[in-house]
């Protein structure tokens, strides 16, 4: 067993998948820090897209309003945006910026960018109670 | 005692009809009115160029309103104070851009060096165009000092940057986290000290910067390393009250004899520290917040303000061009800077509450 997974680990996510014996449920430690360290990455990749003046085209970053990704809530989507009249999704809301203060075209909902967007701006609000609907 | 109406606003003027102010207010004198005056003050416009003539248009807009709006006050004021970051990056073209919109007030204007003016060539071209870094001046019974609050370590500021280019990006990220905390430092603190040697205790002083004097919330520079340094030099004196920009947001306070109040920015709002979860903050628990930003108006939580100065107190009057404007007034009874309609909790209403 251990062994299995010493391999599986050595051998990346990638071949992880591939390769997974049929036991659904048996994962490691090891495991467990590959998988927070892709989740990192994206923190990380989110960071730089937050910041990055070519996100949009008149050099406007998101965290120029949003430092640290503060005054999103993230935990409080999906939710009713009274100025577009429905409920929506965060990305959604996201992309509302980068078309209006950033003057950008926006990104399709799973574009790497903005899943790494959000999981940046969900990472800088960890410890923050879930909130569905919240204004 | 007297009671004085005075309309601040005419009416007619170049704005449309909706925007104008029709202000009036009633001011208690009971003091030497040769000290009673107004002055504007405009803060933070971040004025950004995209490539060649192409600046950010809404930063552009913000400051365009604030002159515009500062230029229709009745009666004049005597004066305005830019709160500083006239630019988003310290650019010669930002500068000029910025100071080309500002030359329109009709007024005087005394300038406060801040971070995005400062960090590309250290305030060199600021200073070809606007002269000292800090200083000071009377009016009217009150004591003015200027001071650049938004130095920093030398070894940051001279060791650790490949260009001045650089260095301007890094500090311009307010969240960066290879930024420096803002100082006034030991030299101006002797200067100050120096100025106000002369100056009676009982003379009311202003003091003007652009971060705030006071400790809220270190990893924005909502904070100035010397602080309580700044603050002790101040503490023999009366009446102290210090204007700051920087925060982007309604800030007052009451530290000893200090009144403190910030300044609303032309350009964008930022968050209340507190909405910031990993981090702890010291936001003053007098500051009832503006309340919270619609990005879907552009102006919103923008604004500039104007102050009243009576008998060596302020009041600070934010005009907030999307929303209801805010009065931030010193309260002699209580001895503080109080909002005059939402200062007690159970008069808030929810768009001031930020979490």
């Amino acid at each position: 067993m251990k062994f299995a997974h010493t391999l599986l680990a050595a051998a990346g996510m990638a071949a992880a998948f591939a390769a997974a014996p049929a036991r659904a449920d048996n994962f490691t430690e090891q495991d467990l820090e590959i998988w927070q360290s892709e989740f990192q990455s994206a923190v990380a990749r989110g960071r730089e897209v937050f910041t990055d003046p070519k996100l949009g085209s008149n050099g406007v970053t998101c965290n120029q309003c949003h430092p640290n990704g503060a005054n999103i809530h993230p935990e409080t989507y999906p939710k009713f945006q009274k100025q577009l009249g429905k409920v929506i999704v965060m990305a959604e809301m996201i992309n509302w910026c980068i078309l209006n203060p950033l003057k950008g075209d926006r990104l399709d909902l799973n574009d790497p960018r903005m899943v790494a967007i959000q999981a940046y701006i969900t990472y800088e609000r960890r410890g923050i109670p879930l909130e569905a609907g919240k204004h | 005692m007297t009671f004085n109406r005075r309309s601040l606003l005419r009416a007619g003027g170049g704005l449309a009809a909706g925007s104008l102010l029709p202000l009036s207010i009633v001011k208690l004198a009971f003091g030497d009115e040769a000290q009673d005056f107004t002055f504007a003050f405009i803060s933070d416009s971040h004025i950004q160029q995209i490539k060649g003539t192409e600046f950010v248009r809404n930063w552009d807009r913000g400051l365009i309103r604030a002159v515009a709006e500062c230029n229709l006050m009745r009666p004049r004021p005597d004066f305005v104070v830019y709160g500083g970051d006239i630019a988003q990056l310290a650019k010669p073209e930002e500068i000029d851009h910025g100071l080309d919109m500002l030359s329109a007030l009709r007024y005087d204007v005394k300038y406060v060096m801040g971070e995005h003016d400062y960090y590309l060539d250290l305030g060199e071209y600021w200073s070809k165009q606007l002269g000292d870094q800090y200083y000071s001046f009377d009016h009217k019974g009150v004591h003015f000092v200027v001071l650049n609050s938004i130095l920093t370590y030398d070894d940051w500021t001279f060791n650790r940057w490949s260009s001045g280019e650089e260095r301007m990006s890094v500090m311009a990220g307010l969240d960066d986290p290879r930024g420096s905390p803002f100082m006034v430092g030991e030299k101006q603190r002797k200067w100050l000290k120096k100025d106000l040697s002369k100056i009676d205790k009982s003379t009311p002083i202003v003091v003007l910067s652009h971060s705030p004097l006071q400790k809220i919330f270190r990893n924005w520079n909502f904070w100035t390393e010397d602080a309580d340094d700044v603050q002790a030099i101040l503490a023999p004196f009366d009446k102290v009250t210090v204007f700051y920009g920087h925060v982007h947001q309604i800030q007052y306070n009451q530290i000893g004899n200090i009144a403190f109040h910030s300044a609303m920015a032309t350009a964008w709002p930022w968050p209340y520290p507190g909405s910031y979860a990993q981090a702890a903050n010291h936001l003053p628990v007098l500051t009832v917040p503006m309340n919270r930003g619609d990005p879907f108006f552009e102006r919103d939580a923008t604004g500039w303000q104007f102050i009243d100065m009576h008998t060596g107190r302020a009041d600070v009057h934010y005009s907030l061009p999307q929303n209801e404007n805010r009065v931030v007034a010193f309260n002699e009874k209580t001895g503080r800077p109080e909002d005059t309609e939402f200062q007690d909790e159970d008069t808030r209403i929810p768009p001031q509450f930020h979490y």
